[in-house]
């Protein structure tokens, strides 16, 4: 789609009115990305009779220096420098879509501002009426930039050596209901599921401070269940109390509030914004606790194939923002996930360098320059008779959190505790002794029930259930991806 | 008590041909392996003693499953784990780490709770009596 650049160079650039954005300098079929680049793929959708080059230069200018009309002021600037740029416009085979390919300059960007980089990115232009719609499907965040962040307070190695946790998934339950129980009550759960092998337990994103349960109850409760587990196992447990509320000041007493009864991690909600995250991230850091992000209302936007922004870039977001944690998918569970596009999250969290791949949706390179990594969490209609599975498709460095499926064991939370871990203990003990332990994980866990009571009545409950809808999402695998 | 520490305390203990396939698992991925003890397995005590060094020279399970049994000769009362540790860049930490060797009674902890100003409550966790080795 390189076409006939040079027809769109106008004879009169300064010409006041209305000049096409491609015409401007915002489309270069010819330049050269460079290292310090930040790169975007944009997938979008142009208006009838707008070309699609057009389209994607409307993109490059209204994230950069552009506004609607030429302005002059552009002359007191190096505004060749400023400008983004559109380097590429690849179609869609068998749509009307076209990924646009385009170069920012790293000047354009205030260091270690995630608030920033976005309302530059996504800030204007997701509403651009010559657009039928816009995604933003990945950003390659070049060293330069990465090194501006700390990234995540702990990181997967520092949480495992803090934790004494190693060599297989974390596993974690959400406390259910998850609207409604006293603080008493509530604690309950979490002694329970602590107590019977779970290493956490979790706040819902909901869960903040409501009539029937105030914030520093739940907390009390919480730590007296976390410390009566932590006893009777000799384990490091842990329960995410989620600091979530209306302002910081609130946030950052509910937070030191759990620092002092000496919990080991908090949450918060990613709908508390990017500079709250940031905010939390830096309080996470000095006071040694570990940092957990739930993924709360992400799905309005990065869902529809057509619109909005890719979960990968949410992920490469945070873990620049400095979480600990991120909800990223399960594959087997109740909400949405293709299995090769949550690889593609799940290693962009955790990797330190990946090369582009359209299998998983990956548009380009991503070094981190060794920012801590930030431990993905699979939560959501998993059971422990899908071990093999979970450890198939998510690996080790996994929180996997199994709410309905600890809590609903008809003989009791810690049973349903206890089930979980012996499942993935025994998977985790068949990989390493060189098991096909995918096709075989059904014998693995049944032999593994036979002397663990608690795990062959999970697996007789749950045997049947299976979330297998179509994803609304793919990758395209389009060969073409890579820069 | 049961102590639960390590990746596989919810499995029966390990037989010696099952101790040797997880060694064999560290073994070809590079990790060396290495024994540690101790009577106080408090969840916060990171630095149990070490039996002698990481085997990084170990390319088979001989050396370390004989440390193994010689660390339970001397300390046949104490817990002993067996780790595998990766060096390459980005892990630099321990890979697998599961106890091999349980003390014939285990203790456990006590919690101790001092009561303070409006409910708050500080938690201590104790190992219970220390065992002779």
């Amino acid at each position: 789609m390189s076409g006939n650049n040079t027809s769109l160079k106008s004879k009169n650039r300064w010409a006041a009115g209305v000049t096409p954005y491609a015409e401007m300098g915002y489309y270069d079929a010819d330049y050269e990305p460079k290292a310090t680049d930040i790169l975007c793929a944009f997938r979008l959708v142009p208006q009838e009779g707008v070309e699609p080059i057009e389209a994607a230069a409307a993109v490059a200018g209204e994230s950069s220096t552009a506004t609607w009309t030429v302005v002059w002021t552009d002359r007191l600037t190096p505004h060749e420098h400023y400008q983004a740029k559109c380097y590429r416009v690849d179609p869609v085979p068998g749509s009307d879509q076209y990924i646009a390919y385009i170069a920012y300059d790293l000047d354009l960007f205030e260091e270690g501002s995630i608030a920033n980089l976005t309302s530059s990115i996504i800030g204007n232009v997701f509403g651009f009426k010559a657009l039928r719609s816009l995604r933003l499907e990945d950003m390659r965040i070049p060293p330069h930039y990465v090194k501006t962040f700390q990234g995540p307070p702990h990181g997967i190695v520092m949480e495992r050596e803090y934790l004494n946790k190693f060599g297989r998934p974390l596993l974690g339950a959400t406390v259910k209901p998850k609207l409604g129980l006293s603080a008493r009550n509530y604690g309950r759960v979490v002694y329970e599921a602590l107590r019977g092998g779970l290493d956490f337990t979790k706040d819902d994103e909901n869960i903040n401070s409501q009539p029937f349960m105030r914030w520093r109850d739940r907390y009390l409760f919480c730590m007296e269940a976390v410390n009566r587990a932590v006893a009777a196992t000799g384990e490091i447990k842990g329960h995410y109390l989620n600091v979530t509320a209306g302002t910081m000041e609130e946030m950052y007493e509910r937070a030191d509030f759990a620092k002092e009864l000496g919990s080991v991690i908090v949450m918060i909600d990613l709908t508390i914004g990017y500079t709250a995250i940031q905010s939390m991230s830096k309080w996470a850091r000095k006071n040694g606790v570990i940092l957990h992000l739930h993924r709360a209302g992400h799905g309005t936007y990065t869902r529809q194939k057509t619109h909005g922004v890719n979960f990968r870039v949410i992920s490469k977001w945070m873990r620049l923002a400095g979480v600990d944690h991120i909800h990223a998918g399960t594959v087997v569970g109740k909400l949405e996930g293709d299995p090769n596009a949550i690889r593609g999250y799940y290693n962009t969290l955790r990797e330190n360098k990946l090369e582009a791949d359209p299998s998983q949706g990956l548009y380009f390179e991503q070094d981190w320059a060794s920012l801590p990594a930030t431990m993905p969490v699979a939560s959501g209609g998993i059971h422990a008779g899908q071990m093999h599975q979970l450890l198939h498709y998510l690996g080790e460095d996994v929180v996997l959190q199994f709410g309905g499926g600890t809590i609903g064991h008809p003989a009791g939370i810690a049973q349903g505790a206890t089930a979980n871990r012996v499942a993935v203990e025994a998977m985790i003990q068949a990989r390493n002794e060189g098991r096909d332990y995918l096709s075989e994980g059904p014998e693995i866990l049944a032999k593994a029930a036979r002397w663990s009571p608690e795990l062959r009545k999970a697996l007789e409950i749950w045997k049947d259930v299976t979330f297998d809808f179509e994803s609304t999402d793919v990758p395209d695998a389009v060969a073409t991806l890579t820069v | 008590m049961r102590i639960t520490q390590g990746t596989f305390s919810y499995l029966a203990d390990f037989s010696e041909e099952e101790i040797k396939l997880q060694m064999r698992y560290c073994l070809d991925n590079g990790w060396p392996i290495s024994i540690e003890h101790t009577d106080d397995p408090h969840p916060r005590n990171s630095y149990w003693e070490m039996w002698g060094l990481p085997m990084f020279d170990a390319r088979d399970l001989d050396l370390p499953m004989q440390e193994l049994h010689n660390c339970r000769e001397a300390f046949p009362n104490h817990y002993i784990k067996l780790n595998g540790y990766d060096r390459t860049k980005g892990k630099q930490t321990t890979m697998l780490s599961f106890i091999v060797h349980r003390p014939k009674e285990e203790p456990g902890f006590s919690l101790d709770r001092t009561e303070g100003a409006d409910r708050r409550i500080q938690y201590t966790i104790r190992s219970k009596a220390q065992l002779a080795s």
